[in-house]
């Protein structure tokens, strides 16, 4: 383990005393390329010289906007090597979105992946005055662009031919451990996103939190496929690869992953709910396709796994029968299963982000996958409660970290102190002023309750906790993860703050409820018109019936419709990281929460829709309002 | 108008020269002359039965022209077989997709390569020595080709189980593993919805762009065609009516009244 005290710091380091290690590895064209710690610190020496040349320092801060490739991860550090900071972005983010972000954050040089990321930073380029320029990592596409602020990556590097490669490496010793390295923006679930800033400090605190308690080690393999705007992504793959040795892998594409993942085999892997959701489907879609007998072991199997893991749960032990099964289970489904997941080498597996549904935990630790669950926020570095692999549970987020204190205040509010909390908004005082107590501690706008063991359960976002009319609490984010537990909901919104009774908004999956109706030989055209079939009304009432007795009295869902689109972040519904925005959709959809409470069967909605370019244009659908039993 | 364009003969790829072709007592091209710029997007147009494809069968091979003569960069391409004409550089998609369905892409990909092939049997037995080595530079190359069209995710899936959007796409991919310089593309976007028009649309541009090679192109939808092809030419009943560029033939009285009908110039 590394004691630099800066990322650049490690990462020199790192360089001496492992340089013929893999540091990173990048598929393209079909084939993994590998880079040395040394080819890392070569790459990243030769861009921050070239950087130097363009005129970026100290203070200084550098975008980053694409998908996970090596070269942007250099970016980033050789901006760090110079004193400055990286601000990486949403690589999906629309025009506006893209622009707010990159002026508010004062960037001055922006590394683009692609032609199709270039465009967009030309597009937006007169919002930012303090821009200098653009570099670009694919030069597919590029060929004929004359723009004067655009440079590749290359000349960038090439820029630099010459320069005193020995005077940066000496300069990395003289940086502030506590000056900004990182400026993640938060999702934003209400208004503009804030600018998190968080030093070398924070960042090596809560990556040598992680890596000593899953003891990630040199030789390890993590894959990088985590938005690289997300702090999961920086704290988990970026640091973490840094501080212990492991290499950080690249996949080629995000629609390559689940296969690149299968060939890589990574020692660890951090997913944030929706992927296990998938890869549970998946694994249910394609059990039903099986034949006779290979349905039946998958079967018997799968029930066990599944009790199995609600019997440990619920803290009994296992009987003689349970064990058999188990055992002959792990070489004829879970171990196989294990394997086409491309999880057999990993050591530890973690889920984030947001709640997942606990019979979908279970499965995954029943079939041999150690998941666990852990609990952060961007302002805390992305550590904050994990889980040990003895006190591994679906009802709580782990116990907090070492070094990090976790109390809950009289609101009910969770709050944290740690070497990983944040040293401030950019720019933003009055927000900064606000998410810290009087005594010092981060307010996390979470409330939670922690149990006899100090293991802490989240239950909702503070200030979204209302009440009904008659006076019960009501906390709607509840509501909701239950209804998305349902393997045929994607998204839910509840609402029952000051009203009789809740009400919900749900989103099918498209996945699943397509293949429910191609089996019950339902056809369908699109989305909306497989949403508004009266035979999947039928069907996610029956899902919500089946909620509704795992709710209590007050909080079951008494009316509900489903939506003819899925929310989008393109349509500022959702966040990028997809945690809902409520008072947005209140406004947009209210004529359905009217509708909702004023007793009508259906609803006339224009939706608006917006496409990634930011054009706008709306959708009129009739939407059938449906009576829980 | 009706001589061989306003094409010089020294940038000219390929040089059809009053070539005649038919099938019993139909004449299915009679006497066509034309001059396909090096570099440039060309065109063929005309109704059902104008004799286009005939056309691009003469070129590649798979018809032999009963008269006249079609120049590739000054080779005579009449009485070569097809597989010749493909060495030379001239490769083609077909109207109706010709894939292997029970292939891969990337195998289909690099089936599209055999041509450019010269290990021996033996040698690609044992995967040895300069058999291996011609294995790897021809897979990068697919490789390539694979990033290009962006089919990466679908390298591994045989072409029977894709979209018929992609199918298209990945016979693109067949034919561009050749590396020819001259492109023949029979209908690339017959039968797709706009969407895979328009992506297909961008291939064939950046095709263009980025490796230089010239393409052929028949194509019904008159949108496209009019926006992306440098020189067109009109065929009717057998016959060159027209032959310039895009703003020149729209405005011709004689394809205006074979072809196009008035309602489509409006705009």
């Amino acid at each position: 383990m590394s004691d630099a005290q800066t990322l650049p710091g490690v990462l020199l380091q790192n360089a001496k005393t492992r340089g013929d290690k893999p540091a990173m590895r990048e598929k393209e064209l079909g084939i993994w390329h590998t880079y040395t710690w040394a080819d890392y610190a070569d790459e990243v020496r030769r861009f921050a010289l070239g950087l130097k040349a363009i005129g970026f320092g100290e203070g200084d801060k550098l975008a980053v906007i694409g998908d996970n490739r090596p070269r942007l991860y250099w970016a980033q550090i050789a901006a760090q090597m110079l004193g400055g900071a990286a601000v990486p972005v949403y690589q999906d983010s629309i025009a506006d979105e893209l622009a707010f972000v990159l002026a508010d954050a004062d960037v001055s040089v922006i590394v683009a992946e692609d032609q199709e990321q270039v465009d967009k930073s030309l597009a937006i380029q007169e919002q930012l005055p303090s821009l200098k320029r653009i570099i670009y990592d694919d030069d597919r596409g590029l060929g004929d662009y004359d723009e004067e602020i655009i440079l590749s990556f290359d000349a960038a590097q090439k820029m630099s031919d010459g320069g005193d490669a020995a005077g940066l490496d000496a300069s990395v010793d003289a940086l502030d451990p506590e000056s900004i390295a990182l400026m993640c923006y938060t999702s934003g679930t209400t208004g503009r996103p804030k600018g998190v800033m968080l030093s070398h400090a924070n960042l090596l605190m809560a990556a040598h939190g992680f890596v000593s308690s899953e003891d990630v080690r040199e030789g390890d393999d993590f894959i990088a496929y985590l938005p690289m705007a997300w702090v999961g992504d920086a704290t988990y793959s970026f640091v973490a690869s840094l501080v212990s040795g492991a290499t950080c892998n690249c996949p080629e594409s995000p629609e390559t992953l689940q296969r690149d993942l299968r060939e890589l085999g990574p020692t660890g892997f951090l997913a944030p709910p929706r992927v296990w959701e998938t890869f549970l489907s998946d694994i249910k879609v394609k059990s039903e396709d099986l034949s006779g007998l290979k349905k039946w072991v998958f079967d018997i199997f799968n029930d066990a796994a599944i009790s199995a893991g609600r019997k440990l749960d619920a803290g009994e032990s296992l009987g003689a029968g349970d064990r058999l099964k188990l055992f002959l289970g792990e070489y004829l489904v879970y171990a196989p299963i294990r394997d086409q997941l491309g999880l057999r080498r990993a050591r530890w597996c973690v889920t984030g982000g947001a709640p997942l549904g606990p019979d979908t935990f279970r499965f995954f630790r029943a079939i041999g996958v150690n998941l666990k669950q852990l609990y952060a926020s961007t302002e805390v570095s992305g550590l904050c409660t994990f889980q040990e692999d003895s006190d591994a549970s679906a009802d709580t987020s782990g116990k907090p970290c070492k070094g990090v204190e976790v109390r809950i205040a009289d609101s009910g509010e969770v709050q944290v102190k740690s070497a990983g909390v944040f040293k401030g908004y950019y720019k933003n005082e009055d927000a900064t002023k606000e998410a810290f107590t009087e005594d010092g501690w981060f307010r996390t706008g979470d409330a939670g309750v922690i149990d006899s063991s100090g293991a802490l359960t989240i239950i909702d976002r503070a200030k979204d906790v209302g009440k009904l009319e008659n006076g019960s609490a009501f906390a709607p984010q509840f509501v909701e993860n239950k209804l998305k537990y349902s393997a045929y909901i994607s998204e839910a919104i509840s609402f029952g703050h000051e009203r009789p009774y809740v009400c919900a908004m749900v989103a099918i999956d498209f996945n699943t409820v397509g293949k429910w109706a191609e089996r019950a030989a339902l056809p369908y055209t699109n989305y909306m018109d497989l949403s508004q079939k009266p035979e999947i009304r039928q069907l996610i009432a029956e899902e919500v019936d089946q909620i509704n007795r795992t709710l209590p009295e007050p909080l079951r869902v008494k009316r509900f419709l489903l939506l003819g689109k899925d929310f989008d972040a393109d349509d500022a519904e959702i966040t990028r990281t997809r945690k809902l925005r409520r008072s947005y959709i209140a406004e947009h959809y209210a004529g359905v929460i009217n509708a909702f409470y004023g007793g009508e069967q259906q609803v006339d909605l224009r939706a608006e829709v917006t496409f990634e370019d930011g054009r706008k244009s709306h959708v009129d659908m009739r939407l059938a309002i449906q009576d829980a039993a | 108008m009706l001589d061989a364009g306003g094409v010089s003969g020294s940038d000219a790829i390929l040089t059809v020269d009053h070539v005649a072709k038919s099938f019993g007592g139909v004449k299915a091209v009679t006497d066509v002359s034309l001059k396909v710029p090096r570099g440039s997007i060309f065109s063929i147009i005309g109704p059902n039965g104008a004799g286009k494809t005939s056309l691009v069968n003469m070129i590649s091979g798979f018809y032999k022209a009963d008269q006249g003569s079609i120049k590739f960069d000054g080779t005579e391409l009449i009485g070569r077989r097809p597989n010749q004409i493909a060495a030379l550089g001239i490769a083609r998609t077909f109207q109706n997709i010709a894939l292997f369905h029970g292939l891969t892409v990337l195998d289909n990909l690099m089936l599209g390569r055999h041509v450019r092939m010269k290990a021996g049997m033996l040698s690609c037995f044992l995967y040895w020595g300069a058999a291996q080595r011609e294995e790897v530079e021809h897979r990068k190359r697919a490789e390539e080709i694979i990033d290009f069209l962006r089919i990466t995710d679908l390298r591994r899936l045989t072409t029977g189980e894709l979209a018929y959007g992609l199918q298209k796409r990945v016979e693109l991919g067949r034919a561009l593993a050749l590396d020819p310089t001259l492109l023949l593309l029979d209908e690339p976007m017959a039968g797709m919805n706009q969407e895979e028009k328009e992506d297909m649309v961008r291939y064939v541009l950046d095709v263009n762009a980025e490796f230089g090679t010239t393409i052929v192109l028949i194509e019904h939808d008159m949108g496209v065609v009019m926006d992306i092809s440098d020189h067109i030419v009109v065929l009717d009943q057998g016959q060159k009516i027209a032959d310039g560029p895009p703003d020149v033939v729209k405005q011709d009285p004689a394809v205006i009244q074979a072809y196009l009908g008035a309602s489509h110039l409006q705009d």
